[in-house]
């Protein structure tokens, strides 16, 4: 392969300036396998290869490696600082719930207490109500008893007394007690 | 070239792109010559430096659209080094890195019309390819010692096949900077190789609309082989180097 | 001259016998391919583990078509 494209090239007597180069400027056979070109391209890729290596490990690589670990660092941080606000979150609705919770007990309490004055109140409002009405309906019965003994007095009087002036007018005797009696009996009858 | 078809007019140069040239005028090719393999392997530098500068320029924590670009082949390759090697890889992550992305800009680069592809010569590949193959042996003999040689002895294997086995695994390992370095190579070249035979073809009136369709439909798929081959290389370098590190699998 | 055609006429042939093995190794690749898709619809959350495992056997597959394409290559411009 090479030493017949080299023998070739040299056939050409110099013309090519290549031993992979026909006379017409095209390739003879395959251009990757031409030995004349192959030292060139080992070399330049050597020193390609050596920047490249050295410019990524000096400058490129660590660069971006820091941009992603300041990301990742970023990101956690705000994870964690999201965390604590979300606990913080998580606190305050307790302290709230709590205080909500309180608030109505409180209230509860405050309207029981109130509740119980009041009607403490009424109880003795109540209760002196009930005393005077019993007072008065009591000092009211005691005069219709009164009253009463009165009325039926006067009727034992006028009765009697009727009685008698009958009994006299009819021809009695006037012996008043035994009509006094008579109409005693009659009225308890 | 025996391809020419004479008296047609048609006349297909598919190898002629893989040709080195001098940079600067007429002359032989030495070994310090810049050539235009110089000159794109330069570009595909360039093409990382400035990747890495400007992109990271601001170094901001949320990153601008270049910053994510190499922030996404950073994480890509780097974890493909953790995934595939273990801890124990991640330091030699920064040679993986400049493999991956000379691979890579040198395979897109190569895309572009009229220029130079210095990953389709054997040379080139055959550098990286052996470069790994002997990185790695020389790194499993350092960290294992003769246990490195235990890759070759399967020890779950039955007794009687373990010789067998151990050639076949010797052979394998010996053909793995060959495959390494002509998989990249040959890919390349054949890709490179079919667009030009059908950009001849493009010189007919009559077939030319197919051609360009076909020229257009493999420039999709060499983007594609460019980026898996660049993959490809990288993640076997990988696997190469996590069995330096731990032979006993 | 009748020596040297008859050379160049078996280079061709020899090249084009050789792309076949292009074409064999498609039938691998494609074979690497479909098991991949198989397994992955019946496990898709295992697939993206698997990726790189792909890549790496679609990769050796390809490596061999590629050698027989190197074979035509050689034959017809380097032998």
């Amino acid at each position: 392969m090479a030493t017949e494209t080299l023998a070739e090239g040299v056939a050409h007597g110099g013309a090519a300036l290549s031993s992979c180069l026909g006379a017409n400027g095209s390739a003879i056979g395959m251009p990757q396998l031409c030995v004349d070109w192959m030292p060139n391209q080992i070399f330049w890729l050597l020193v390609a290869l050596t920047a490249i290596y050295f410019f990524l490990s000096r400058i490129g690589l660590p660069r971006i490696g820091a941009v992603l670990a300041e990301r990742q660092g970023t990101i956690t941080n705000d994870l964690a600082a999201a965390e604590e606000m979300k606990l913080q979150a998580v606190a305050a609705e307790q302290a709230y719930v709590a205080a909500l919770a309180q608030a109505r007990a409180d209230a509860n309490r405050i309207v029981a207490e109130a509740k119980a004055e009041i009607q403490k109140d009424l109880d003795a409002a109540l209760a002196k109500a009930d005393a005077e009405i019993s007072a008065k309906s009591a000092e009211s019965e005691g005069r219709i008893a009164e009253i009463r003994a009165g009325a039926m007095d006067a009727v034992a009087q006028v009765a009697k007394d009727t009685a008698q002036e009958l009994v006299l007018a009819l021809g009695g005797s006037r012996d008043a007690r035994a009509v006094t009696a008579a109409v005693s009996a009659r009225l308890k009858g | 070239m025996a391809t020419e078809a004479e008296g047609t007019g048609l006349v297909f140069h598919p190898m002629d792109q893989f040709i080195v040239k001098p940079l600067f005028g007429e002359g032989p090719v030495m070994w310090y010559t810049p050539t235009n393999a110089t000159l794109w392997m330069l570009i595909a530098v360039l093409c990382v430096v400035a990747l890495f500068v400007l992109g990271t320029r601001g170094r901001a924590v949320i990153p601008s659209r270049l910053q994510s670009v190499a922030e996404v082949f950073y994480g890509f390759i780097y974890k493909m080094v953790e995934d595939v090697t273990g801890h124990d890889g991640v330091k030699y992550f920064p040679w993986i890195m400049t493999l991956f992305l000379f691979i890579f800009f040198s395979n897109m680069l190569a895309l572009i019309p009229m220029s130079f592809s210095p990953t389709s010569q054997i040379a080139v590949t055959a550098v990286l390819g052996f470069g790994v193959f002997f990185a790695v042996t020389i790194i499993g003999f350092v960290k294992n010692g003769t246990h490195f040689l235990g890759l070759f002895w399967m020890k779950d294997a039955p007794l009687f096949l373990r010789p067998i086995i151990a050639v076949i695994e010797v052979i394998s390992y010996f053909v793995r900077p060959v495959s390494h370095s002509i998989r990249l190579a040959g890919n390349i070249t054949a890709g490179h190789a079919v667009l030009k035979v059908f950009a001849a073809f493009a010189g007919i009136a009559l077939i030319a609309p197919a051609s360009i369709l076909a020229i257009t439909a493999i420039y999709a798929l060499e983007v594609l082989v460019a980026v898996i081959q660049a993959y490809v290389f990288t993640i076997l370098t990988c696997v190469y180097l996590k069995d330096a590190l731990h032979p006993a699998h | 001259m009748e020596l040297a055609a008859a050379a160049a006429l078996g280079k061709f042939i020899g090249a084009g016998i050789a792309a076949i093995g292009a074409g064999i190794a498609a039938v691998g690749v494609g074979n690497v391919a479909a098991n991949y898709l198989a397994g992955a619809l019946r496990n898709p959350s295992a697939a993206a583990s698997q990726t790189a495992t792909l890549f790496i056997g679609l990769a050796f597959a390809e490596a061999l078509g590629i050698f027989a394409f190197l074979v035509a290559l050689l034959l017809m411009f380097a032998a």
